[in-house]
């Protein structure tokens, strides 16, 4: 039964880790979600949240156990390709699982099953449905590190957006409708962007299939360079926005901040899917080795990583309250990550996404904490000013303490060690004075402003207020503490770590490997079948000469072995 | 002769523009129907990313001229979440309109406080759903 079992997740594995949250979804809307309102059945029925809870937190376990198994599956160098419905690519539908896809799913598990584990103290009966959208987001985010395909990729995003939207206004509130309607517009907008730029790279390849575009537009030239490269910069622009890259990031401060708790802390795994992609499409499709398209993008992404990077954390030095600097701290975060991918070496990436690791799952966690220090400061609330003590000062003041050390990079925290990796691998290149001084001074800063949050709340107390604050249930402080061990646990497995991001971003160079995996019913790296479709027909296999001269392929010819 | 390409990229070029006009906007309601007619154009922009035929069958017939019938297919998952997502921000800004009382995309008057609200206008939040959190 069990062989059996396993046998079947071993087929399907890919398609599995998106449909479990789906299924799961589906399975919360099927139960209903009447909260608040006892008399259509919610209010005081505990009996049936108690249900969708443990629905819910079961689900994710399941999904992280399938995460860590597709890890352990990548983690030899093998690349699952799922064929839906068995159409081979690039004809059909894939979803690829190499290493980079594997880690970045797991890494969304390992958030998401603590964060939703803190919802379930009480923020999950705030709103109604919270599970099933919670889910729809892990279904979105899944897709979106699984697919192979440019367009599936626009399609979770849907799904993920949509899920997002739903969730930033769990709550409800004049403060959370406020930021929703910024979030939704801008979203939608970069959505009609993402669209454009996919029409584009359709038009110049003929293909949408990652493996496939990779391969056509390195043999581009003339004026279909041109319109592929134009389609490279429209989706930074995209891309940009969710990752909250230079001069696309004001949205991200308020809408964070608005948010209730838990969700902000899956809001962490978000930029960090803008970053998965600007990887996928910049750095691979249109990379190192992509011909005369190679690099399309390095001449603007170094800049505006490091100049987010130093924005952010200004902006963090200038918050009124623990919320919005630690939002700050996640643009500070991404402009960092960012400038390690901006490099282009295997060794800067392989840093980059170490460093993703770690700032993912501190700002999560710190998103967790700033909540509970905020529960217990009375009126005052998360704002940086004198407040009435809080409870319980030793608890909360250790938690601050970690978090701020390990986000601005002090030893021996894994935020050390990933700012360590990236200025390693960046010596020597053309950026690395750029890259240092700008690494060197926001973490600096980043102590700064982590010091002066951390004075404020815990030594200017006002004694005189009483404010009848309880101490924090161990529930929830458990899911903020499994953070921290998930934080100590990276500083301490550093060397299998990172030796598995070496080996990713090694992976992602093979372009060559990957077509082969990916198109090799097909040929593989020397695929000749998708061509901008120009009204001709017939078989046209690897060999044969064009039926008829395409205006927009003319590299054909001399490719012709 | 004006060129069907060239009609087409103009229309196409119109359309955004006075898209991303309205969505410059204020009030929620001109944003709404920027955010539509960009849609429209990106649709259309997909579809002519196909090329334009003439007098060519949309799915394969024999041997005769078709018509590129992917672009088709991405559109018409584009429509489909267009339209969902449409539907979603006017339910969105009906509700903002109805907590801050303006249906400013700031959540306020220009040039007043959170808060305020118009002679005449409606409380915000004025029925029992309101700031339940």
């Amino acid at each position: 039964m069990l062989q059996a079992l396993l046998d079947f997740w071993g087929q399907h594995a890919p398609v599995l880790s998106v449909l479990l949250p789906s299924f799961t979804a589906m399975a919360h809307l099927l139960l209903g979600d009447h909260a608040g309102l006892s008399a259509l059945g919610g209010g005081h029925h505990h009996g049936r949240l108690r249900w969708r809870r443990w629905l819910g937190l079961a689900s994710t376990a399941l999904g992280l156990v399938m995460a860590i198994g597709l890890l352990w599956r990548a983690h030899g160098g093998e690349l699952t390709v799922y064929e839906l419905g068995e159409w081979p690519a690039p004809f059909g539908i894939v979803m690829v699982v190499d290493r980079l896809s594997a880690l970045m799913l797991t890494l969304t598990y390992v958030v998401a099953l603590p964060v939703l584990w803190y919802a379930c103290g009480g923020w999950d009966t705030r709103g109604r449905h919270f599970h099933a959208v919670f889910q729809f987001q892990l279904m979105g985010l899944s897709g979106a590190f699984l697919t192979g395909d440019l367009f599936n990729l626009f399609v979770f995003f849907e799904v993920l957006l949509i899920a997002s939207y739903v969730l930033l206004l769990h709550g409800l509130g004049r403060e959370r409708l406020r930021m929703g309607v910024h979030y939704v517009v801008l979203n939608l907008t970069a959505s009609a962007l993402f669209l454009i730029g996919l029409a584009m790279v359709y038009s110049t390849t003929g293909t949408l299939n990652m493996a496939d575009a990779a391969l056509h537009v390195a043999r581009l030239d003339s004026d279909a360079l041109w319109l592929a490269q134009s389609a490279a910069l429209v989706l930074l622009v995209v891309f940009g926005l969710k990752a909250a890259l230079v001069p696309l990031y004001f949205w991200l401060p308020g809408t964070y901040a608005a948010a209730s708790a838990p969700v902000a802390a899956l809001f962490a795994i978000m930029t960090k899917v803008g970053v998965y992609s600007i990887v996928r499409v910049h750095w691979v499709i249109f990379g190192v080795d992509a011909g005369a398209a190679s690099l399309t993008a390095a001449d603007w992404l170094l800049p505006l990583a490091l100049t987010t990077s130093v924005l952010g954390v200004f902006g963090a030095l200038a918050s009124h309250s623990l919320g919005r600097l630690v939002a700050y701290l996640t643009v500070s975060s991404v402009g960092t990550i960012l400038a390690g991918v901006a490099l282009f070496t295997p060794e800067t990436l392989s840093a980059a996404l170490y460093y993703t690791l770690h700032s993912t799952v501190v700002i999560a966690g710190l998103f967790l904490f700033v909540e509970l220090m905020a529960s217990q400061r009375g009126a005052t609330y998360d704002r940086l000013q004198p407040a009435p003590a809080v409870r319980e000062p030793v608890l909360l003041g250790v938690m601050m303490l970690f978090g701020a050390a390990s986000a601005a990079g002090l030893p021996p925290l894994p935020g050390f060690l990933g700012k360590l990796m990236i200025l390693e691998s960046s010596a020597g290149l053309p950026g690395q004075a750029w890259v240092w001084t700008v690494v060197l001074v926001v973490g600096f800063l980043t102590i700064v402003g982590l010091a002066r949050a951390g004075v404020v709340v815990f030594w200017h107390v006002q004694p005189d207020e009483n404010v009848h604050a309880s101490g924090s249930s161990p529930k929830l402080l458990a899911s903020a503490w499994a953070f921290m061990a998930v934080t100590v646990a990276m500083a301490v497995f550093a060397a299998p770590i990172k030796a598995y991001t070496d080996a990713a971003a090694q992976q992602l160079t093979d372009k060559a490997g990957y077509a082969a995996a990916v198109l090799g019913r097909q040929g593989g790296a020397d695929l000749r079948t998708t061509l901008p479709y120009d009204g001709s027909r017939g078989p046209f296999r690897r060999g044969d000469a064009a039926p008829v001269e395409s205006p927009l392929a003319p590299s054909i010819e001399e490719n012709k072995p | 002769m004006i060129s069907m390409e060239f009609l087409l990229a103009s229309g196409i070029g119109l359309v955004t523009a006075c898209g991303i006009y309205l969505l410059l906007r204020g009030r929620t309601f001109p944003v709404v129907l920027g955010l539509s007619l960009i849609g429209y154009a990106v649709n259309v922009f997909i579809f002519v990313m196909g090329r334009l035929w003439t007098d060519a069958h949309p799915i394969l017939v024999g041997q005769e001229l078709v018509a590129d019938p992917l672009p088709q297919a991405l559109v018409l998952t584009a429509i489909v979440i267009g339209f969902a997502t449409t539907g979603f921000v006017i339910e969105l800004a009906l509700r903002n309109r109805h907590e801050s009382g303006s249906d400013h995309v700031d959540g306020h008057e220009p040039g007043h406080a959170v808060g305020y609200v118009a002679p005449g206008g409606t409380a915000p939040g004025a029925s029992d759903h309101g700031g339940r959190a």
